[in-house]
């Protein structure tokens, strides 16, 4: 047993752990063990690279380097995850992406300076010898290029996520041209690479897929981050394969790979939940459909106090909650939760419906109601509660409002129609929550608002649960 | 006062004229305390238009005497000379002879398990409605004769066990010492099983349940009873609203748990009861054997066979080992003033329905349903079984919108393109690997079979789990670490710089990704 072999099979057991752990995240009752069996994955990988690093007799200097660098870095990542509000949640899993984007990017450019810019260091006198010095140039501009894209594109995600850019769609003229445009460049820059790896060629590619990146998620508006939160992760996956051809590492390519596709996989479900095309999402921009709202009549509201919801609740017997990103926002949930576990301890039969594309994040209102407690087997995606909206006494819409929408239902030329939505307009009362009258986020005008069956209730959601449970 | 006209009671469009009457037999069962209608239905009755005739001693075993139906506005009088005639059983030889011709019977008939019964009607020139074949749709079940009989059979079956039952059903700490509730488990959680669920819970004792559909487990918390499910992959779901028999594999984890459960329990009460077949029998005799003396069985299911071996139907005996069992077959008439007077309303509902002028003339509509569903004979030809009904809850059959072609069509296109898209990416995957140099080809070998293996791997990933699967998967492409690690062997000063802070952000990857879909993990919770 050389070095080589042992730390082939440490890679292998590893990313078998890995593989075993995006399974086991795919059910509850495995979900804790799938995690631990990444971190367990991590650790081997870790440590076996490090010994391996050790055993090329690298300059202690380096090694401290090593040390501090991971140490530095596993400290500011765990200060993270411990000080993160669950609303804001999406904007770490961005940024996180980001991160390995750029990690990708810098291992891409290390690539080239080992090899290309060092023309007759041994590693690329080895590579010529092997006749994969091309294949090397192509692997160099790949990575790069991908790990580029996925750093502003989740750069970008964050920003919009967090508030500190408007999240509202970009939509510079010809932006469908320019992403093609940014696609037949890189496709000449790689051919030019190949041919002649020169320094300027690669910062080129970088510059284009930063800018390609950026543009790829601007021109997404804030309500479809669920999808692109997930194809971010995607790229991150397909950005580490790329490194791992680039060092010729099966672990990081079948890592790369599985998290790639898996993400990939997870953007196809969102997708087929807002009934979109999977390339429009991955073209980006397909977040503009939304035309102006008509101003059509489309009839009166009512309106109703907190005092009335709680008598309501009251009387029924089965209540379900359609909650979406206004909850998020208003921080919602610790209340939501209060009322939840009043009614049910007084024998009402309380649900959660889950639109799979509610939030900002695949998952996100079920992470939200985790935190306050709410017991899973109550919280039912869409695919679950829909046929028992009819059988349903009152349905409270708590900051939703386009996966709510009759219209995408009813009206064919609705921009969102087709798209699946929970019916909540069958039960027989629904009471909405909702700071004022203004359409959602894709700008469509929602009818529900106006049956005979509905009633609002304006105002900050927090506020108003409050309301309610004082009422009650 | 009578319809005299001649003309049949239940012609869709009869001439106006005197209103029908509406005769309340006294039921010649000498075990049946029940009535058709009470004095507070006859003024229902009597609101809708009808004349009401009501045998003479009619609700004397509920509790109501004659005066008290002609305080109502009925009169007392043979029932049989009227136009629509209400009863609880299905009619004797005598009765039945003694119908009208055209005259329309409404009872409990019983036409699924005894088909002698249409026989027997379908030889008079009558029609019959069967108040026990209404199908259970929503808007039928305020008609339900079922449904109410069960919920007082239900009531009284927890009386009868707390009757026989040496102790108290709550737990209580006196001066003279504590004493643990009792337990009570109630087997299968249909309307039966529910009621004796709740009022056992109200005595105070600790309710358990079990029943085949798990949908059924948010009713029985909803009563205080604690759901016990059967483990088993033959979830059952129910198109008519009733359950219907297991298979074998089910059947032996359920004995299983009874075998575990019951030896345990004061107090058992089985409703298990399959439309059309004999009761399954579910508590043997060894399980039986195995239970504490003073021990009480309710049987509720005794007159289709019963549920427990060794049920007397009509009966209590008590075992060799001191328990009781309870087969009592008239659980709902042994409340008879309650149990008449939900049939009664049953019936008032119907007449409802049947009386859509409110005029006291019986109209049957063949195209609602509800009323085809029980209607067992009309005119004398028997009209049993009905077309299937389906429960409101179970899905519709998907409109199949010009079913001869279109569907196949697309069928066949969106195979013929999954082909040609798996050749074509196939194809292409072939030549690349072809072109590829020889050292590249392992690396592309483990690249597409990963890509195919995180597919699967997440393909029926929970709806709840999104979030933390997809910081999971953050966490690990974290891996490029080992990239930058592999770069740090070197003593290029440039590289080195990258490869550090690659190193380090992602560190900040793994280690807050883990950590983080630690944290949320730990928030998930059952109820």
């Amino acid at each position: 047993m050389t070095i080589e072999t042992a730390s082939q099979a440490a890679y292998l057991v590893a990313a078998l752990l890995f593989i075993l752990a995006l399974g086991g995240l795919s059910r509850h009752e495995t979900a804790a063990v799938g995690n631990q069996l990444g971190i367990a994955g991590m650790a081997l990988a870790l440590a076996t690279t490090t010994a391996v690093t050790v055993h090329d007799n690298v300059p202690v200097t380096n090694l401290v380097v090593l040390v501090v660098a991971t140490a530095l870095g596993g400290g500011i990542g765990l200060r993270r995850a411990r000080v993160v509000e669950m609303t804001g949640m999406p904007e770490l899993i961005a940024l996180l992406h980001s991160f390995v984007g750029l990690a990708a990017v810098l291992v891409g450019w290390n690539g080239y300076l080992l090899v290309e810019h060092a023309a007759h260091g041994a590693e690329a006198l080895d590579l010529q010898s092997q006749d994969m010095l091309g294949i090397h140039h192509a692997e160099v501009v790949i990575g790069v290029f991908i790990g580029a894209v996925t750093f502003t594109g989740s750069i970008v995600a964050n920003l919009k996520l967090s508030a500190r850019i408007r999240s509202a769609p970009l939509t510079l003229a010809g932006k469908n041209l320019l992403n093609l445009g940014a696609l037949a460049a890189f496709v000449g820059l790689t051919a030019w690479f190949c041919a002649r790896p020169q320094l300027w060629v690669l910062v080129a590619v970088t510059v284009v897929a930063l800018a390609l990146g950026w543009h790829l998620v601007a021109s997404i508006g804030g309500g479809d981050m669920p999808v692109v939160v997930s194809m971010l992760n995607s790229y991150s996956g397909w950005a580490a394969a790329a490194s791992g051809f680039l060092l010729d590492n099966d672990l990081l390519i079948i890592t790369g790979a599985l998290v790639g596709s898996s993400g990939a996989y997870l953007s196809y479900i969102m997708c087929r939940a807002m009934n979109r095309s999977f390339v429009s999402v991955i073209a980006g921009g397909f977040g503009i459909v939304g035309v102006p709202a008509e101003d059509g009549d489309v009839g009166e509201h009512r309106e109703m106090s907190a005092e009335q919801v709680a008598g309501l609740l009251s009387g029924a017997s089965s209540v379900i909650i359609t909650p979406g990103y206004g909850m998020a926002v208003a921080q919602a949930q610790y209340g939501v939760a209060e009322l939840t576990r009043k009614l049910r301890d007084r024998g009402v039969q309380v649900r959660f419906g889950i639109h799979p594309v509610a939030g900002r994040l695949p998952g996100h209102m079920n992470v939200l109601l985790a935190e306050a407690k709410v017991p899973y087997d109550i919280v039912l995606e869409m695919d679950e509660i829909n046929d028992d909206f009819p059988a349903t006494d009152v349905v409270l819409v708590i900051g939703a409002n386009d996966t709510v929408n009759p219209a995408a239902a009813e009206d064919p030329t609705s921009p969102i129609a087709g798209m699946p939505v929970l019916t909540v307009w069958e039960a027989s009362n629904v009471i909405v929550f909702k700071r004022s009258m203004a359409v959602g986020y894709a700008g469509v005008q929602n009818p529900l608002f106006f049956r005979e069956n509905s009633s609002m209730l304006f105002g900050d959601a927090k506020d108003r649960v409050g309301d309610i449970l004082r009422a009650m | 006062m009578i319809d005299t006209t001649g003309g049949s009671p239940t012609d869709l469009d009869r001439p106006t004229g005197d209103p029908d009457v509406i005769g309340v037999l006294r039921e010649a069962s000498p075990g049946e305390t029940r009535v058709a209608a009470t004095p507070a239905t006859v003024r229902q009755l009597v609101a809708l238009g009808y004349d009401i005739v009501v045998e003479a001693g009619a609700g004397a075993r509920s509790g109501f005497d004659d005066a008290s139906y002609v305080a109502a506005g009925a009169v007392i009088g043979d029932p049989l000379r009227a136009g629509v005639v209400l009863g609880v059983n299905a009619p004797t030889d005598e009765q039945l002879e003694g119908l009208r011709d055209g005259a329309t019977l409404i009872s409990i008939l019983g036409p699924a398990s005894n088909p002698d019964v249409v026989e027997a009607l379908s030889r008079r020139p009558i029609t019959a409605l069967a108040m026990d074949a209404v199908p259970r749709i929503s808007r039928a079940q305020s008609l339900d004769v079922l449904s109410s009989m069960a919920n007082v059979a239900g009531y009284r079956a927890v009386v009868e066990a707390a009757h026989v039952f040496g102790r108290f059903f709550t737990g209580q700490v006196t001066a003279a010492g504590k004493m643990p509730p009792a337990n009570v488990l109630v087997v299968g959680a249909g309307v039966a099983g529910l009621s004796a669920i709740g009022v056992a819970g109200s005595l105070g004792a600790v309710v358990k349940a079990t029943d085949p559909r798990p949908e059924v487990a948010d009713q029985v918390r909803s009563l205080g009873g604690e759901y016990l499910p059967v483990e088993s992959a033959d979830v059952e779901v129910s198109a008519t609203g009733y359950a219907r028999e297991m298979s074998d594999d089910y059947g032996s984890r359920a004995a299983a748990l009874y075998a575990a459960t019951v030896p345990g329990m004061d107090v058992v009460i089985t409703t298990a009861l399959i439309p059309g077949r004999s009761a399954p029998v579910l508590v043997t005799a060894e399980v039986v054997a195995a239970m504490r003396p003073g021990s009480v069985i309710v049987d509720m299911a005794a007159a289709n066979g019963g549920n427990v071996e060794g049920t007397v139907p009509g009966a209590a005996i008590v075992t060799a080992n001191g328990v009781t069992i309870i087969g009592y077959t008239d659980l709902a008439g042994r409340l008879p003033a309650q149990a008449s007077q939900l049939y009664g309303t049953n019936v008032v509902n119907l007449m409802k329905l049947l009386t859509p002028e409110k005029d006291g003339r019986l109209v049957l509509d063949l195209e609602d349903a509800v009323q085809r569903a029980m209607t067992v004979v009309r005119h004398g030809e028997p009209t049993w079984p009905p077309p299937p009904v389906h429960v409101s809850a179970a899905p519709a059959e998907p409109p199949a919108a010009d079913p001869a072609v279109a569907p196949p069509s697309s069928a066949r296109r969106s195979t013929a393109d999954r082909l040609g898209g798996t050749l074509a990416l196939g194809f292409a995957l072939l030549l690349l690997a072809a072109l590829a140099p020889p050292t590249l080809l392992p690396h592309l070998t483990v690249f597409a079979l990963a890509i195919v293996i995180g597919f699967y791997v997440i393909g029926h990933v929970h709806h709840a789990l999104h979030t933390p699967l997809m910081s999971v998967t953050n966490a690990i492409s974290g891996i490029i670490v080992v990239g930058a690690l592999l770069n740090l062997a070197n003593d290029e000063p440039a590289v080195i710089v990258l490869a550090a802070a690659a190193t380090l952000l992602a560190s900040i990857n793994i280690f807050g990704g883990f950590a983080v879909t630690r944290r949320m993990l730990a928030m998930f919770s059952r109820s």
